[in-house]
């Protein structure tokens, strides 16, 4: 460790920015060249082309309004929620308010399984109606955009809750008591202290929602029918030839979406307002009928969030092709999970999903600490760079992220240091590791803040090599962030669809993959039973890592 | 009936009483201090006060309207928070202004109104400050100044001095005393600190356990402690077990640190037999110890300055503590304790 200011130029840190300047940078920079490059050389065609149709500025105009739609309704949802569960008392409030918060951990394509599933035009809910109304035609259709704002609603909800929770969690208690003594109405005190005192975590919760809404992929491209978005029209695109119009829109795509982060970045400052002082609210306990009602809306607004994914392990448990017409299926079997277990070409995507989640994230733990070891403790030269490429991925949108590595590694040019990725059993694995970059480094580089360089020093002073001392001491402190990096970017691995579909191979297909085409053969058990496996493995590696995480807080 | 009348007030929480069967007054203009320490109860009937508890029995009366039910919105108390509580998106003098919006006052009016207030605090200049730029003794002035600015009947601070290093502290405490006596209104505050409420209450209540134990000016809860737990938290004093041999008209035998010692004074409340003998460290005279009943040796020595505190043993092992003026004696020596008629009290062995 140098002394502080002292910034140290090591192989270490140029290395690993020229390793990421390469995987992260580079193929984003090709990506654009691509939109304005010709077969004559530099041109603006494409870019006057993609002005010129009016789909492109219909899906630019359907991402933005249905993103800003989104963000909406899941302030409807998540706002109410919170307060409910924050301010309240009632029975089952702790198990249920962590019940509600999980969906955060759930791949999207999940949530959009679970969902057509249950309110889906052959779906429970539509199932029930038929039968209440002896009807044989499908009450409803879900699809459009109507569909695709529900779903995306009603798994970004968790956004808001989450964050406006712990921001009414963290208010000092007093200033509202201050407030009543000053004489102000119940109303008074939402308006003029508590919405202005929760307004980082609002503005917080809305452009989160407002990027994660517009990179959406799942929702649109399964419940979207003719409706037009931009992360389904670039695939769209892509798949019809026109690689360069498709280099242009994703290009549209990030534009927006960083647009949206440096307003993100410009609101972080003022977050920092003020912490710890004083005592959270008390919880509000209503003695009789409030309490009643707060307990029912609690257990009633629980039920109706995580009825999606109850129905889905309700229906892994229905064979396939018995439920036609009944209200609850008729019958229950294992079948379908000992279908997948006594097949081997079924089993394949599950295989192959946990080996490529794997290697990714304990690769993309790797980097984070190297990384984090650099900057954070040898605050070597160009950290900042190193900060920037870590987090970029983040920023862009996971289909720009797929469609840029298929640019840049689907042909030989080992001068331009470009390989043939595509196609081979790497690209998923690399894919997964890049968009893992910024959940790993986030957490780690925040454990090393806390890690007291005394320490090093310490054990260095007791003859420990660099090599023990990372053993013995560093790994060790480091456990907790390493433990919850490791499992969300698992998580996020694992049920990738967003950049999966553009680059998979037969070979390669992951379980998001095998759920789609399951879906789409019509073998809903099957399809459901991966959804399962996807959602208890989710939810199982992010409590184990949130509650190990939870000391870096 | 006092102005703010405090009359059997109970609050249990999950069942066990945090404050049981108070009854207090205040007479207008007057500060009243609780003073205990913590679960003593004494947060819980500010808060009571202040209408963000709600009592479970008794009754609290401010110029002859009874006030228990009624919300904080509309009782018209002031509230001085430990921590401040400033709305941290409001500058200083939209915090000072909030109590004034809701009372309807607007424009110029509510400007002029903010920055008289801001004015009595001293801190006329700071209205477009942003709160988290104060120093933390401006803070609680700009949370002064926000509770006073509607005119409120009554002014409660909760713990007004503990947020304060101790070189401000006692300036503040002047400040807050010169204040409060000049803007005349009725206060009450809580304190765990003896010399804060010394320094600054007319009254003080001492609290234990939800109890008062009692209620009077400083100087008479120093002079006259109703019980060996209000000697103990009011001023220094050491604690021996003791008998009583024989009582006169104007003084006690008493067995007392292995010999048999005279204490002068009348005292009414000594029954025969086991007692507690509580003394302030003054109440001693330091002797040669042939010179006195009392012997021990001193193990303990420090000194402020003008006085000198010694730890002395006694001969059954019994500790007391005993100021006299320097030049003192050193430590080891032996020494004589001689017992005057004030400072030193008798409680008979039951009550603790």
């Amino acid at each position: 460790m140098r002394p502080g200011g002292a910034r140290a130029w090591s192989w270490g840190a140029a290395i690993l920015a020229f390793a990421l300047l390469w995987l992260v940078a580079y193929p984003l920079v090709l990506s654009a060249l691509e939109g304005i490059t010709g077969p004559a050389g530099w041109t603006l065609d494409y870019i006057r082309a993609f002005f010129a149709r009016p789909n492109e500025w219909q899906a630019l105009w359907g991402s933005l309004w249905i993103s800003v739609a989104t963000v909406v309704a899941a302030a409807l949802i998540g706002v109410p929620l919170a307060f409910l569960f924050a301010r309240t008392e009632f029975p089952g409030r702790r198990l249920l308010g962590a019940l509600v918060g999980l969906p955060v951990a759930l791949p999207p394509l999940v949530g959009v399984l679970a969902f057509l599933f249950l309110y889906g035009e052959s779906g429970f809910a539509a199932h029930l109606v038929r039968w209440l109304s002896r009807s044989d035609q499908a009450p409803w259709q879900l699809q459009g955009p109507g569909a695709i704002l529900l779903v995306q609603a009603y798994s970004m909800y968790v956004y808001f809750y989450l964050l406006v929770r712990a921001g009414l969690e963290r208010m000092d208690g007093a200033a509202l008591e201050a407030a009543a003594s000053l004489g102000a109405s119940r109303w008074r005190i939402f308006t003029r202290v508590t919405v202005p005192m929760l307004r980082p975590s609002l503005i917080g919760a809305a452009l989160l929602t407002f990027t994660t809404a517009l990179a959406s992929f799942s929702a649109p491209y399964i419940f979207g029918g003719g409706f037009r978005v931009m992360t389904t029209q670039v695939l769209a695109t892509r798949l019809n030839g026109d690689t360069q119009l498709a280099m242009v829109e994703t290009v549209a795509l990030t534009l927006i979406a960083l647009v949206a982060l440096a307003l993100m970045g410009s609101q972080r400052d003022t977050q920092g307002q003020r912490g710890g002082k004083g005592s959270a609210p008390a919880r509000h306990v209503a003695a009789g009928r409030g309490r009643l009602l707060a307990m029912i809306g609690g257990w009633v607004f629980a039920v109706v969030l995580l009825l999606p994914h109850a129905t889905l392990l309700l229906l892994s448990f229905v064979p396939v092709g018995t439920w036609t017409i009944e209200a609850l299926p008729p019958s229950y079997t294992m079948a379908n999970y000992s279908a997948l277990a006594g097949d081997p070409e079924r089993l394949r995507p599950l295989v192959n999903s946990l080996w490529m989640a794997t290697v990714a994230t304990v690769a993309a733990l790797v980097i984070a600490v190297w990384a984090g070891h650099l900057v954070v403790r040898r605050r070597a030269q160009g950290k900042r760079l190193l900060e920037i490429l870590l987090a970029a991925p983040y920023a862009v949108p996971g289909t720009v992220f797929a469609l840029a590595l298929a640019t840049a590694f689907s042909v030989h040019q080992p001068w331009a240091l470009r390989t043939v990725l595509v196609g081979t059993l790497w690209i998923l694995p690399l894919a997964y590791l890049i968009r893992n970059l910024p959940v790993t480094s986030q957490p780690i580089f925040a454990g090393f803040r806390q890690l007291d360089p005394g320490l090093d020093e310490a054990a260095a002073g007791l003859g420990a090599s660099r090599g023990t001392i990372l053993r013995r001491v560093t790994l060790p402190l480091l456990a907790p962030a390493l433990a919850a990096a490791g499992a969300l970017a698992f998580v996020t691995a694992l049920g990738d669809f967003v950049t999966s579909v553009l680059l998979y191979t037969y070979d390669t297909r992951p379980l998001s993959l095998e759920i789609l085409a399951s879906l789409r053969s019509g073998d809903v058990g099957v399809a459901s039973v991966y959804g399962v496996l996807l959602m208890l493995a989710s939810a199982a590696v992010f409590l184990l890592g949130s509650r190990s995480g939870s000391t870096t807080r | 009936m006092a102005f703010l009348q405090i009359d059997g007030l109970t609050k249990a929480f999950d069942g066990a009483a945090a404050v049981d069967r108070l009854s207090l007054g205040v007479e207008r203009g007057k500060i009243l201090a609780l003073l205990g320490p913590s679960g003593s109860g004494k947060t819980t009937t500010l808060r009571m006060l202040g209408g963000f508890e709600t009592p479970d029995a008794g009754r609290l009366i401010v110029d002859g309207e009874e006030v228990t039910a009624l919300s904080p919105q509309r009782r018209r108390f002031g509230m001085v928070f430990q921590h401040y509580a400033l709305f941290p998106h409001l500058d200083v003098r939209g915090n000072v202004a909030f109590g004034l919006e809701t009372l309807g006052i607007k424009g110029g009016e509510l400007v002029r109104r903010a920055d008289e207030a801001l004015a009595l605090v001293e801190l006329a200049g700071f209205g477009e400050r942003r709160v988290d730029q104060l120093s933390g003794g401006q803070q609680q002035r700009v949370a002064l100044a926000r509770a006073l600015a509607p005119e409120p009947r009554v002014l409660l601070l909760d713990e007004p001095l503990s947020n304060l290093d101790p070189t401000l502290r006692e300036r503040t405490r002047r400040e807050l005393r010169a204040l409060i006596r000049r803007v005349g209104i009725t206060t009450v505050f809580v304190t765990h600190d003896q010399e804060d409420a010394f320094d600054l209450a007319d009254e003080v209540a001492v609290l234990r356990v939800g109890r008062l134990e009692q209620v009077g000016p400083p100087e008479a809860l120093y002079a006259e402690p109703a019980s060996p737990f209000v000697a103990g938290f009011v001023g220094r004093s050491s604690r021996l077990e003791a008998a009583v041999e024989e009582s006169g008209p104007d003084h006690v035998w008493l067995r007392v640190g292995g010999a048999r010692v005279r204490i002068p004074g009348r005292r009414s409340s000594c029954p025969p037999g086991g007692v507690v003998l509580v003394a302030r460290p003054e109440a001693w005279t330091v002797t040669a110890p042939a010179q006195a009943a009392l012997t021990g040796t001193v193990v303990d020595r420090r000194t402020t300055g003008a006085l000198v505190f010694l730890t002395v043993k006694l001969v059954d092992g019994a500790l007391v503590e005993v100021s006299c003026a320097p030049p003192a004696v050193a430590e080891g020596a032996a020494v004589g304790l001689v017992p005057m008629e004030q400072g030193i009290h008798l409680f008979p062995e039951a009550a603790r």
